[in-house]
């Protein structure tokens, strides 16, 4: 190489570094001749290129649409599996692509473990570049500040040094260093900053969700007014815990319904839903009392109780054959927004006279607000309130199967073994009782509501809050700071620049022309070319005013200088 | 109280549609004439390529075309019809006794209302003129005027998972974000239809009708600049929406997220977004690519609102 192509690469280089307002990973440059690149390392660039991220954040958004219109497990088993019953030959195929599982199928997994790979493997570099880019001064003065997006230039009459000390002076908001032939300045480094914290903090969320999903639970109980449950494993009905949860982080709270409440609007609509509890952080914890509702969930140290659904109890006493009286608080399963309610009854110790087991069941009908639907002539309710409550019933005598190994659900009976009691269905209003045929007798007391509680510990769940509030941040920073750059060269009337240091001589400033001192200014921003013409324009007429300025007869070369006659906007733009 | 803010959402519609009138003749009234830069010499308007060539040079500034006695009485009609549509918003808000988003009617006006509050802040800043108001008016009235009628609800109380603190900071996020996405989507449309223009015109071909509005609308770099400018406003606002309706599902139903449809939705706009943000800094995409990205997400936004409200069932309830 020789000194002079040595000269010229330099200076391009020079002219490359003061146009790199941004630390995001460039093309690769074609490969030298003769040498090339390991192929791993080759794969990692391309892994880690602004292409390959732009092609995964496509992937994630298009994987995620099938999940947006396809019933999902995790959400809404029941919807599934009314899919599956319609569509009996695309379902298998649906669910052999994991398609109602979406959100934990591996191809999902694959794009987003691929896509964090990524992010890492381009945050890693840019941090550092940018940590460097903090630390170093504002690069060299390209070789023509009139080819840049902003320029200007005039003559003075001022010294070298008296314009230079302007500059600075005009300048003082910005960072400055003064460079062979003039100044370089530079703002708005948070741009980046702020765009590395956005990344950093998706990556830390992300970690925070997998805290949560690996080391937290998730459970519902159903509790009758007056019930109460203890935080343990076996008190719950379903319980859903993470790959990594143990018994022991449970919180050792217990819980007990007072009285659940709900209020409706004339048509209907439900206002409010109020759960009186009682509660105690653990054995020897004084007892408190809370309302928990919707939006208002109870919060016990790490645990979070929360109210989800509700519905209505019927207290029934039935009298076997024996004489022996059988208490009961029956919750039943609403049906739809007016609380049409499905009960099941199961009196698994009723008893013949002689002592002997006579099993009873009842399956029946919850209805808040009776009516009879005119069309059907059935009953039927019209109002979620219990306003006119009835419980219509049939009954069962035999065996209800509770001793057969498998297990039976609290909600329907399974009659193999039992028959029917020989009797209309019977609507019984509080206080009623229903003699049944060939003995004893059901009596429907009163009425009480159930709730039904979802405790939830999520260990994630503050991290992922931190990550969050810095993904905004990063954004606001990444999206309205804007980075530019701006360069002063003074040229004195000899040629020679005013700076110390070696005295160079650039393409493009010639000595001025008639015998002043040469300030040429240019600039560039990384966004928002319209507020920054704005600025460098108010910029440059500042330092016109400070270090003076006669009228040049040359006009200057290259693209127009960005005076702007039109207002423009100050936001960010492209 | 209800039904003064339904005559004035009535009134909005009608000024809406005459600002839309007047605007499609300024439209029809202006010739693409030279650009001309502050210097006097013919600015830098790019022709015939999907990006633009020189992305650091200001953009030309927004001819005032719209200058036209036309463009100005569009302009103080969609201005009047702004004014009056926030009157029927707040009116609503009053008549129900609380914030006035509450259902899909609410919702969908109130994003109506801010995307014509985007569009007048472009054209007070000079990002468009008044030649793209008839492509900006038309969806607006028409999607106003669906609002009105087809997705309409009496003022009442709302649901108790509705009623809280948060709702109204989430909601109101992403009714901000979505009017603002909406208008971006139109603004990415028009650049496309502008690039294509001056592609045919480059080549020498006379773009027909549909294509030959393009010739009256501001140069390509502008709009796709605009149409970035509104979407870094409503990118990190949408990102706070979401934010927002995670702590609020954490309060409402145990789970901060959990791939409710709605939600799914909302992230897959918000990744479309970001994608965009992402071609805009990738060599190759810029430009055309990346304005269909956008009218990806904002598609992408109309079905989080419309198609899942109507088909999908979810946590979600507007009814
Ligand atoms: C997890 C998925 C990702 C998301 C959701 C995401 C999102 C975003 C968003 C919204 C922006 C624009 C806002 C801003 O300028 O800060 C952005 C910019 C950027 N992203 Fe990402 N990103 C992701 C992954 C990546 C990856 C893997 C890379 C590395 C190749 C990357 C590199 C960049 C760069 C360099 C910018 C700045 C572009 C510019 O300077 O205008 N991002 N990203």
């Amino acid at each position: 190489m020789t000194a002079l192509q040595h000269e010229t690469a330099q200076q391009a280089r020079v002219d490359a570094d003061a146009e790199r307002l941004s630390t995001a990973p460039q093309p690769a440059p074609p490969p030298a001749r003769g040498q090339r690149a390991h192929p791993f390392r080759q794969a990692w660039r391309q892994l880690t290129s602004m292409r390959t991220a732009l092609l995964l954040l496509f992937l994630l958004a298009l994987a995620s649409v099938p999940g947006g219109f396809i019933p999902q497990r995790s959400l809404n088993p029941v919807e599934v599996q009314k899919y599956v019953t319609d569509h009996p030959s695309l379902a298998p195929v649906l669910d052999a692509l994991s398609l109602f599982d979406v959100f934990a199928a591996p191809w999902f997994a694959a794009i987003y473990l691929l896509l964090f790979i990524s992010l890492v493997g381009c945050l890693v570099p840019r941090i550092r570049l940018h940590a460097r880019a903090l630390r170093t001064k504002p690069p060299q003065l390209p070789r023509s500040l009139a080819r840049l997006p902003a320029s200007d230039r005039w003559e003075t009459d001022a010294e070298p040094a008296e314009a230079l000390a302007a500059a600075r002076t005009v300048l003082k908001r910005w960072r400055t260093v003064e460079r062979p032939g003039g100044v370089s300045a530079e703002k708005g480094y948070l741009r980046e900053s702020g765009n590395l914290l956005f990344h950093v903090s998706l990556v830390v969320l992300l970690v925070g969700i997998a805290l949560g999903a690996l080391y937290g639970f998730k459970a519902t109980v159903l509790v009758k007014d007056g019930d109460g449950f203890a935080n343990t494993v076996l008190a719950y009905d379903d319980i859903n815990p993470g790959r990594r949860f143990s018994p022991d982080r449970l919180e050792p709270f217990d819980l007990t319904l007072r009285e659940f409440k709900a209020t409706y609007a004339e048509d209907g609509k439900a206002l409010t839903f109020d759960a009186h509890v009682e509660w105690s952080a653990g054995p020897g914890e004084p007892r408190q009392d809370y309302d928990i509702r919707v939006n208002h969930p109870l919060a016990v140290g790490d645990a979070k109780v929360y109210l989800i659904g509700h519905g209505y109890a019927p207290r029934v006493v039935v009298r076997d054959r024996a004489g022996n009286e059988l208490r009961q608080t029956v919750p039943c399963l609403p049906q739809d927004a007016k609380f049409v309610s499905s009960c099941t009854i199961k009196v698994p110790n009723a008893l013949n006279a002689d002592g002997s087991p006579d099993q009873l069941g009842f399956e029946g009908v919850f209805t808040p607000t009776t009516a009879q639907d005119p069309q059907t002539g059935r009953v039927t309710s019209v109002f979620p309130a219990a306003d006119n409550p009835a419980l219509t019933v049939v009954g069962f005598r035999g065996d209800l199967g509770l001793d057969v190994g498998e297990t039976q659900s609290v909600y329907s009976l399974d009659k193999t073994d039992l028959t029917q009691i020989d009797a209309p269905p019977q609507g019984l209003r509080p206080g009623d009782t229903w003699q049944l045929p060939g003995g004893g007798s059901l009596t429907y007391e009163s009425t009480a509501e159930w709730a039904t509680f979802q405790v939830t510990q999520d260990p994630g769940k503050g991290l992922a809050l931190v990550a969050s509030c810095g993904m905004v941040l990063g954004l606001l920073l990444s999206l309205f700071v804007r980075r530019r750059r701006v360069w002063v060269r003074v040229t004195g009337p000899a040629g020679g620049t005013a700076a110390a240091g070696p005295t160079v001589i650039h393409a493009g400033s010639a000595p001025a022309p008639t015998g002043g001192t040469l300030i040429e200014v240019g600039g560039l921003a990384r966004t928002d070319h319209e507020a920054f013409a704005t600025e460098f324009a108010a910029l440059t007429g500042r330092l016109r005013e400070a270090a003076g300025s006669r009228p040049v007869a040359s006009t200057p070369a290259g693209p127009a200088p960005a005076r702007s006659e039109h207002p423009t906007g100050a936001t960010a733009g492209g | 109280m209800a039904e003064l803010s339904d005559r004035l959402l009535f009134v909005t519609v009608l000024l809406y549609a005459l600002a839309m009138l007047a605007f499609a003749g300024a439209a029809a009234g202006s010739r693409s004439k030279v650009v001309t830069g502050a210097a006097g010499r013919p600015a830098r308007v790019l022709v015939g390529s999907g990006a633009p060539v020189d992305e650091r040079a200001p953009a030309p500034a927004v001819r005032s075309g719209g200058a036209t006695r036309a463009g100005r009485v569009g302009i103080a009609l969609t201005g009047l019809g702004w004014v009056v549509h926030v009157a029927s918003v707040v009116t609503r808000g009053v008549a129900a006794d609380r914030v006035p988003w509450g259902n899909m009617y609410e919702f969908s006006s109130c994003a109506a209302l801010t995307a014509v509050t985007a569009f007048l802040v472009l054209l007070h800043r000079r990002r468009v003129d008044a030649t793209v108001g008839a492509f900006v008016m038309v969806p607006v009235t028409l999607y106003l005027g669906l609002a009105g009628t087809v997705l309409y609800t009496e003022a009442g109380p709302l649901v108790p998972a509705l009623n809280s603190y948060w709702i109204k900071i989430h909601v109101a996020a992403a009714v901000a974000a979505s009017g603002a996405f909406l208008l971006s989507g139109v603004v990415a449309l028009l650049y496309l239809l502008r690039d294509r223009y001056d592609t045919m015109v480059a080549r020498g071909r006379t773009p027909a009708f549909p294509l030959s509005l393009g010739r009256s609308l501001p140069p390509a770099p502008s709009l796709d600049r605009a149409a970035y400018a509104v979407i870094a406003f409503a990118f990190p606002v949408w990102t706070f929406a979401i934010i927002a309706g995670a702590i609020w599902a954490e309060a409402a139903w145990g789970r901060y997220w959990g791939w409710d449809p709605k939600e799914t939705w909302s992230f897959i706009t918000w990744v479309l977004y970001a994608c965009y943000l992402h071609a805009r800094a990738t060599a190759g995409w810029k430009g055309r690519k990346s304005a269909w990205v956008a009218v990806a997400a904002a598609a992408a936004l109309i079905i989080d609102y419309y198609v899942v409200n109507i088909f999908v069932v979810g946590l979600h309830s507007y009814a």
